[in-house]
């Protein structure tokens, strides 16, 4: 007899049994052990249909085909740029890349990204750990102007950016900040003042720490309006 | 086995008390602290990041690197020399074996996890208390395991086996120090060693009075994570 | 070479306040905790905003140099573990950890904190000798502040050990008799970025500064040594308003000692 050890939405961590019987499949981040699926991270458990999946509240960024990043220029060589995405390994930008004007061989490839410019990009391959490919051709995909950039924990930023990007929108409508949300956990913002933008910085921060609570948008939207009227 | 009184007092099956605690250092991709007793360890995971020099590298998986070290106020005794030392690069490499075998770092090849931990305090068991931290330090990083790794010293006192060692108990002679660590979902054992004699039929009874010791700690261990999270409440 | 991230500072300060809503001159909160490690003589941590540092204090007994034959003597370590942020490596310690190691025991040495004679068990035989390791656990910025307060938390913290007959110590007893500080020497970092002067700068901040000024004041207001960081020289204006800035500032860290 297949059976549910845990709740749906129940804090999970590593080792622990969610599920025995073979009438359950194992999802991301959930194996199979004899009769049994156990988790292998901190997260949420989650089902769908037969698959038990935990949907995890930790982890280091991975690098994915399409995501969209946050990076910062690293160097400048002859035919591209580096680019550290946070990940182990620095990302590629190619010339071809890099722009839609045509862009000389030999010419001076800083006049486009220089070294410690922030870029927003998505990057178009990744294979094995080390080979990451970006591009700046996209809609959307530029260099970045001055403002701050922070780190959120990276399985933290559907969150973040919400439901079609419902919450990301309630932050920004409240505090009337321009917000760019890399998936690899990179966040730049600008503002008009520094209260502004502190505003901004916290109610990212709390729904990264509250992220596997519930009605999280409604208790966002609370906070924001609290902190502003209470200027 | 008669109750005879231990040095420290405590039943023979007694762990000092523990206290856990999840995300101690704010800057490492996950961390944590165990206090057992007097000894105090904190872990701190950073990875899967680069790997220099590239030749340590592996090209199937992640690459788990665990640094053990006391504090130099941390002894019982003489500052301890910084630097590295012969004992404290053992249990670097025991500590690492200990953690591998449920770790899964095959979605990150050619990058390292590191594991570092430090001894605020001893008081014996200070190897078993860093593996208990870092399991959890894990954890908090997000890595994917198969379980939590517990571990604990069993010993002897006159007749009688005892777990979780004190300093004095450990420096008692005769002695026997058996430092161990399992996963205790699998019961298997991924830590395992012994100074001094044993019967066979004592190592069996160690293992079993290691066991149910381990399975105390990782209730510490899962309460520490969860509590992080408001206890795991929806 | 560009940097946003400089120029959002140096647009933020112009509105007089710093990225996290901080004025100029305004510390983050300071705590700090006496006694974390029973293993040690004297212990303390130190927490200003997230950047958190312990030190301990171990003292052993050993010969006195011929020509101080009854002055004790001090040391002050301090380890920039891997452990406590991505950017600092395994190995011995570089020259950053040195700095820093140099710049806390020049306060406490130059400041007389320690009076030496005090130390003294046997002259030209016995002296103690008192050993400060400081260990940051979390570096978010102005580990210079946070290990100088840490240092002097941990020695006022401390209590010489039991010395038996033979002047052998017996770690496990201590005894009342705390280390006797003649002075609290206290340091305050003031850091310039653009023309604006500030101080307790977090770990952002702290990668952008022109120059960066060390100073270590006593109780009186004292200066008792300086330490100039940083690839800009400074005017000698600059380094008059440093000074009064850490001399404000200290007396202020000083009430979150005992």
């Amino acid at each position: 007899m297949s059976k549910l050890l845990v709740e749906e939405r129940q804090i999970v961590i590593p080792g622990m049994e969610l599920a025995e019987g073979m009438d359950y499949l194992p999802g991301e981040d959930v194996f199979r052990d004899g009769d049994k699926l156990i988790s292998t991270k901190i997260g949420i458990a989650s089902l769908s249909g037969r698959v038990v999946k935990v949907v995890p509240l930790a982890g280091n960024y991975l690098p994915n085909r399409e995501d969209v990043i946050i990076g910062k220029v690293v160097s400048v060589g002859l035919s591209g740029w580096r680019v550290d995405i946070g990940w182990a390994f620095e990302a590629n930008l190619n010339l071809k890349d890099a722009s839609s004007d045509f862009i000389e061989r030999g010419a001076d490839l800083s006049k486009y990204f220089d070294t410690g410019d922030y870029v927003l990009s998505q990057i178009t391959n990744v294979a094995g750990s080390k080979i990451v490919d970006l591009t700046m051709k996209g809609p959307g995909l530029k260099k970045l102007s001055p403002g701050r950039i922070i780190k959120v924990s990276s399985p933290k930023v559907p969150r973040i950016i919400g439901k079609q990007g419902s919450m990301i929108s309630l932050i920004k409508e409240y505090t009337n900040c321009k917000i760019l949300v890399g998936q690899n956990g990179l966040v730049w913002l600008s503002g008009e003042n520094v209260n502004d933008e502190l505003l901004a910085v916290n109610a990212i921060k709390k729904v990264e720490d509250e992220s596997h609570i519930q009605g999280l948008t409604d208790k966002i939207k609370e906070f924001l309006e609290k902190s502003k009227s209470g200027k | 086995m008669a109750n005879d009184k231990r040095p420290s007092g405590r039943k023979v099956d007694e762990l000092r008390p523990m206290e856990a605690k999840v995300g101690v250092v704010k800057r490492a991709n996950g961390s944590a602290m165990f206090k057992i007793g007097d000894t105090v360890a904190i872990a701190a995971v950073y990875g899967p990041r680069e790997l220099y020099p590239a030749f340590l590298q592996s090209a199937s998986q992640g690459v788990l690197r665990c640094e053990y070290n006391m504090m130099a106020f941390s002894g019982s005794g003489d500052r301890v020399r910084p630097g590295g030392n012969r004992r404290a690069k053992e249990i670097s490499l025991v500590t690492e074996k200990a953690l591998m075998p449920v770790l899964d770092l095959s979605a990150f090849p050619n990058t390292v996890v590191d594991v570092y931990i430090e001894l605020i305090q001893t008081d014996a068991g200070t190897r078993c208390a860093g593996i208990t931290a870092a399991a959890m330090a894990l954890a908090d990083a997000g890595i994917p395991m198969k379980d939590l790794i517990s571990s604990v010293s069993v010993g002897k006192a006159g007749e009688n086996l005892i777990v979780d060692l004190d300093y004095l108990e450990d420096s008692a002679k005769p002695g026997v120090d058996i430092p161990m660590a399992m996963s205790t979902r699998t019961g298997q054992i991924t830590l395992l060693q012994m100074d001094g004699e044993l019967t066979k039929e004592e190592l069996k009874k160690a293992l079993e009075l290691g066991k149910k010791a381990c399975m105390k700690i990782k209730e510490v261990q899962t309460k520490a994570l969860l509590e992080k999270f408001n206890g795991g409440k929806k | 070479m560009s940097n946003i991230l400089k120029e959002h500072i140096l647009t933020v300060l112009k509105q007089n306040l710093r990225t996290d809503g901080r004025k100029f001159d305004e510390f983050r909160k300071v705590e700090v905790e006496y006694g974390i490690s029973n293993s040690a003589e004297g212990s303390a941590r130190v927490k200003i905003g997230d950047t958190e540092v312990i030190a301990g204090v171990k003292v052993e007994v050993g010969t006195p140099f011929p020509d101080n034959s009854d002055e004790g003597s001090i040391m002050v370590n301090v380890e920039l573990r891997p452990f406590s942020s991505p950017d600092f490596v395994s190995g011995p310690p570089g020259t950053d950890a040195i700095e820093l190691a140099r710049v806390v025991d020049r306060a406490i040495r130059e400041a007389n904190a320690l009076d030496f004679k005090k130390l003294c068990i046997k002259e030209g035989e016995s002296v103690w000798m008192v050993l400060i390791d400081i260990y940051p656990i979390n570096n978010c910025g102005n580990l210079f502040d946070a290990s100088a307060l840490c240092a002097l938390a941990a020695l006022q913290d401390a209590k010489f050990p039991k010395l038996d007959e033979n002047n052998k110590i017996d770690y496990k007893q201590k005894t009342d008799k705390k280390i006797p500080l003649a002075n609290q020497p206290l340091s305050c970092t003031v850091s310039k970025i653009g023309e604006n002067l500030l101080v307790d700068l977090d770990e952002v901040e702290e990668k952008f500064i022109d120059a960066r000024l060390t100073i270590g004041v006593l109780e009186d207001g004292t200066l008792c040594a300086l330490q100039k960081g940083g690839d800009t020289a400074l005017d000698v204006k600059d380094i008059e308003k440093m000074v009064d800035l850490a001399i404000k500032k200290t007396k202020e860290l000083r009430k979150a000692l005992k």
